[in-house]
């Protein structure tokens, strides 16, 4: 399954849940992401629960600024009173403590949900499909760049496990191996070894062939040069237009001809770069269909949330249970495709 | 395939040539063997075959090295990607990818070879290292003899028909050394590669040369020739070559089976009761009687041998009275879903030396860690001395137990020795000047403002070792001492380590180096699968063992003798 598939279907169903705050809705979408994960997934040491834990303290630390501070939803049902502290008269707007309402609480769920539900999303795209994979398929000319990503991401877990080396060793030490000051003094030594895993680490990619280059004829790279080159400019003049009031006109058919000549001249400029792939993913039936219905769930959710809005982000006021909208909800469902299209996950070895 | 003219090399910024007047050939198909002292520039001639020397590392190259006829001068390290595979010291600084299919094929995708080769290419290299179980694994939850073989499968892919490999067996333990051995064997009979490798542990190695490239001394120029011939004047040698050449024999043996073939004679001539291990029982531990742990040839103890030059602090002269240094029983330790410890337990007495032994991943360093306070036990009890290492405060528990991990310079943060010295007086409590006293006794002529970087790989143990002896813990553990070094700082820390010994101090060795275990532990206890399998005399653990058994035993069974300077000792 093409990794580009798998972002596709994520990212839609993240568009759909920035468009509506109704619970049930969002529940019914984290509902769905959930069992395509669960059935789907593939990268092992799966990032899905850790951003659900994401999601869950943006969820919580939303509750508690809204019970802190107060809300601007005027609301009747008092929950409790907190004490307010009183403020100068130039923090006019703002203010810490006083009444919490059931109406602002409700409201700032809502609200934490639909964050949290994004975030959740993205959490599934990293589970379903890890970005280094994604980033193979970059095209040629952006290859390298792709690569220094990838280097730069599974560092991090080598820096994580250097820290613990280096506490433990100053635990041998006998030092405090806790604390603020135990933690400064053990940075420079992780990043004198970062700096020294990284020289080793161009060293083998140098001697592995990174970076070798084919030869290609003066008028291709020229070309490439002017392409690119040019192909930006147009994207530059083009959004301009599109921008102002004047250039209604001529701002889209320059952007999209500037788009088409930045592509072309990176597609030139892969002739540069001799690599060949190993295993390209491809883009078959099945990530259409994943990609499909991505795109389906979020242009189905964003419609509704324009001819309906009411039922996508119930009110608050006054207080009402909110109802699920049948036709969203058939929508949302359509994001379950995944879940018997895609090929079934190998046995981890 | 491999052409050495006349080659020096000036690093920048250094006065000396890191090499000077290399000159050797090593023809197709032949496995050449790069020995030497450390260093000696080793690394520096393996760097010049690929071309990181000196087109990464800087510096000045005079002469010509030219591989498959391609002179490193022209060509830079990725023009000489398709001829050369380099793997160097450290597999894990090697792998670009996450998985092991996608590393494997990484070479071949920056040589542009077509996709029906590369899927052709990478069956044929899983299946010619064992990997093929292996193929989706992350590269980050392989063992090392793994990691190792992934790291030769990543450059044999694109069918190099030059290898070069740095120490690629010091890190493993004596089964997975053999794995890779193994492979290396095979490319160069079956597939002609041209091999050229650096290694301290001539013992697992010297059997395979075809070739001997010795660099005797900084600056020298190198001895090249059979592997017998050039052993019989190496200041480097394996076990195997030191009893050759106390045995006379000529031409020198190079495997166990040829000495084994020569040793009758030998054999006869040594007393037969005297395999002096098995004459004591296996539950006292006198001090520091047997063979295989004499007393240092000084004959001062350390501490007597330090003291002098240290000024005040503690009385240095006697020992402090130890009791049971540690005990530790029924552990166990799960991490996440691996079981490391599954009631393994240790105990150790004053005055003793304990190899613990296993193949890598068995919780030999998750054993030294529990001793240490660095893993808490889910199960089982330890005690250092009077303490439960994992609830004493840091500062308190250096003076009951002191660890120097595998990795030394993990213990170093300092930019000077004498600031690293002063630091550590500081958290050991100790009087001003007692770790300085310790490294001018232990590391003779290393000045003040040296940087512990500096120092060779031995120098920068000894300094670990004198900053944990600062404390002066009754217990000393040492995880993987021998790794990356030379015979000579093998020998010194053999010396400093049996001095201690004498003192009370009880040691205790986290091992792959079969033929240190021999020479310096008194018991050995082997791990298996966080399990004690084997606990007992040296002599009796090891010599039954086809991979833990020292060279000089395999010769000389069914005789339990375990080292060169026993059989000497017996013959005189």
């Amino acid at each position: 399954m093409h990794p580009g598939a798998w972002w596709a279907w994520a990212l839609g169903m993240g568009t759909a849940a920035t468009r509506t705050t109704n619970p049930l809705l969002l529940g019914l979408l984290l509902a769905v992401s959930a069992y395509v994960v669960a059935t789907c997934r593939t990268v092992a040491g799966s990032a899905y629960p850790a951003f659900v834990r994401l999601g869950l303290t943006v969820l919580l630390i939303r509750l508690v600024f809204a019970t802190l501070l107060g809300s601007a939803i005027p609301g009747t049902h008092v929950l409790l009173t907190l004490p307010e502290v009183p403020l100068p008269h130039w923090a006019q707007g703002i203010r810490i403590g006083g009444e919490v309402t059931a109406e602002g609480l409700l409201f700032a769920f809502y609200d934490g949900l639909r964050l949290a539900a994004l975030l959740v999303c993205v959490g599934a795209a990293n589970s379903l499909a890890a970005p280094s994979r994604l980033l193979k398929s970059l095209p040629g000319a952006l290859y390298e760049a792709g690569v220094a990503v990838v280097v730069a991401l599974t560092f991090a877990p080598h820096l994580i496990a250097d820290v613990r080396r280096v506490r433990a060793a100053r635990r041998l030490r006998g030092r405090p191996d806790r604390g603020l000051r135990g933690l400064a003094q053990v940075g420079l030594p992780v990043l004198e070894g970062a700096l020294e895993r990284s020289v080793a680490l161009a060293a083998a990619m140098d001697a592995r062939g990174y970076g070798r280059t084919a030869d290609v004829p003066a008028p291709v790279r020229r070309t490439t040069a002017a392409l690119t080159l040019g192909g930006l400019l147009g994207v530059c003049a083009g959004t301009y237009g599109l921008l102002t009031a004047a250039g209604g006109t001529y701002g889209l058919p320059l952007l999209l001809a500037g788009v088409a000549a930045a592509l072309a001249g990176l597609r030139l400029g892969g002739r540069r770069s001799p690599r060949t792939r190993y295993r390209p993913d491809r883009f078959g039936v099945r990530a259409w269909l994943v990609t499909g219905s991505g795109v389906a769930v979020a242009a189905l959710v964003s419609w509704a949330a324009a001819s309906d809005p009411s039922a996508l982000s119930p009110g608050v006021v006054p207080l009402v249970a909110p109802a699920l909208p049948l036709w969203p909800a058939a929508a949302v469902l359509l994001g379950l495709i995944p879940a018997f299209v895609a090929p079934a996950p190998k046995e981890p070895s | 395939m491999i052409r050495f003219e006349d080659v020096s090399v000036t690093y920048d910024g250094v006065a000396e040539p890191a090499v000077r007047h290399v000159d050797f050939e090593v023809p197709e198909g032949e496995l050449a063997l790069l020995v030497g002292p450390s260093g000696v520039g080793k690394s520096t001639v393996l760097g010049a075959v690929s071309g990181l020397v000196p087109h990464f590392t800087g510096g000045t190259l005079r002469g010509r090295v030219t591989v498959a006829g391609r002179d490193t001068r022209t060509h830079r390290p990725r023009e000489l990607a398709d001829v050369v595979g380099t793997v160097g010291q450290d597999p894990l600084a090697h792998f670009v990818t996450d998985t092991v299919e996608d590393e494997l094929a990484y070479g071949m995708e920056s040589l542009g070879l077509a996709p029906a080769v590369m899927r052709r290419r990478v069956e044929e290299t899983l299946d010619l290292l064992g990997l093929a179980d292996l193929r989706g694994r992350q590269i980050g939850t392989l063992s090392g003899g793994q990691r190792q073989r992934v790291a030769i499968g990543s450059v044999l892919t694109p069918h190099p028909r030059v290898l070069v490999l740095d120490e690629p067996t010091s890190a493993l333990d004596p089964a997975a050394a053999e794995e890779v051995l193994a492979v290396l064997q095979r490319l160069v009979h079956d597939l002609g590669t041209t091999v050229l490798m650096a290694e301290h542990r001539l013992e697992r190695v010297i059997q395979y040369a075809d070739r001997v490239v010795l660099l005797p001394e900084p600056g020298a120029a190198p001895v090249v020739g059979a592997p017998a011939e050039v052993m019989a004047v190496s200041p480097v040698y394996p076990p195997v070559v030191a009893l050759g050449r106390l045995a006379a024999w000529t031409p020198l043996p190079l495997t166990v089976r040829d000495a084994r073939r020569r040793a009758a004679p030998l054999r006869d001539r040594l007393p037969t009761e005297g395999a002096r291990g098995t004459a004591r029982p296996a539950t006292t531990h006198p001090p520091e009687t047997t063979a295989a742990s004499p007393r240092p040839r000084s004959g001062r103890t350390f501490w007597s041998r330090v003291s002098r030059r240290a000024d005040g602090g503690r009385s240095h002269g006697s020992p402090r009275p130890f009791g049971a240094l540690a005990d530790a029983r029924d552990l166990q330790v799960r991490r996440g879903r691996v079981t490391a410890l599954r009631g393994a337990g240790l105990d150790v007495s004053p005055g003793e030396i304990v190899a613990l032994m296993g193949r890598n991943g068995a919780g030999k360093s998750t054993l030294l860690g529990a001793l240490t306070g660095l893993v808490r036990p889910q199960a089982g009890s330890v005690t250092v001395g009077p303490v439960v290492p994992a609830a004493t405060p840091p500062r308190e528990l250096v003076r009951h137990v002191g660890l120097v991990p595998q990795e030394p310079r993990d213990l170093l943060y300092a930019d000077t020795v004498a600031a690293e010295c002063a630091a550590a007086d500081h958290d050991a409590g100790a009087a001003p000047g007692t770790c300085r006293a310790l490294v001018a006794g232990l590391l003779p002529g290393v000045s003040d403002d040296t940087h512990p970087r500096d120092l060779s790989e031995g120098q920068r143990l000894v300094l670990a070792l004198a900053v944990v002896l600062t404390a002066r813990p009754p217990l000393l553990l040492l995880d993987e001492p021998t790794r990356g070094l030379d015979y000579a700082a093998k020998a010194r820390l053999v010396d400093i380590l049996r001095a201690l010994a004498a003192d009370g101090h009880g040691i205790v060795l986290a091992t792959h180096d079969v033929e240190l275990a021999a020479e310096l532990a008194r018991r050995v206890v082997l791990l298996a699968d966080g399990e004690v399998i084997a606990d007992g005399p040296t002599a009796e653990v090891v010599v039954s063992s086809p991979s833990f058994a020292p060279q000089v035993a395999k010769i000389l069974a069914p005789g339990q003798w375990l080292t060169v300077a026993q059989v000497r000792e017996a013959l005189r």
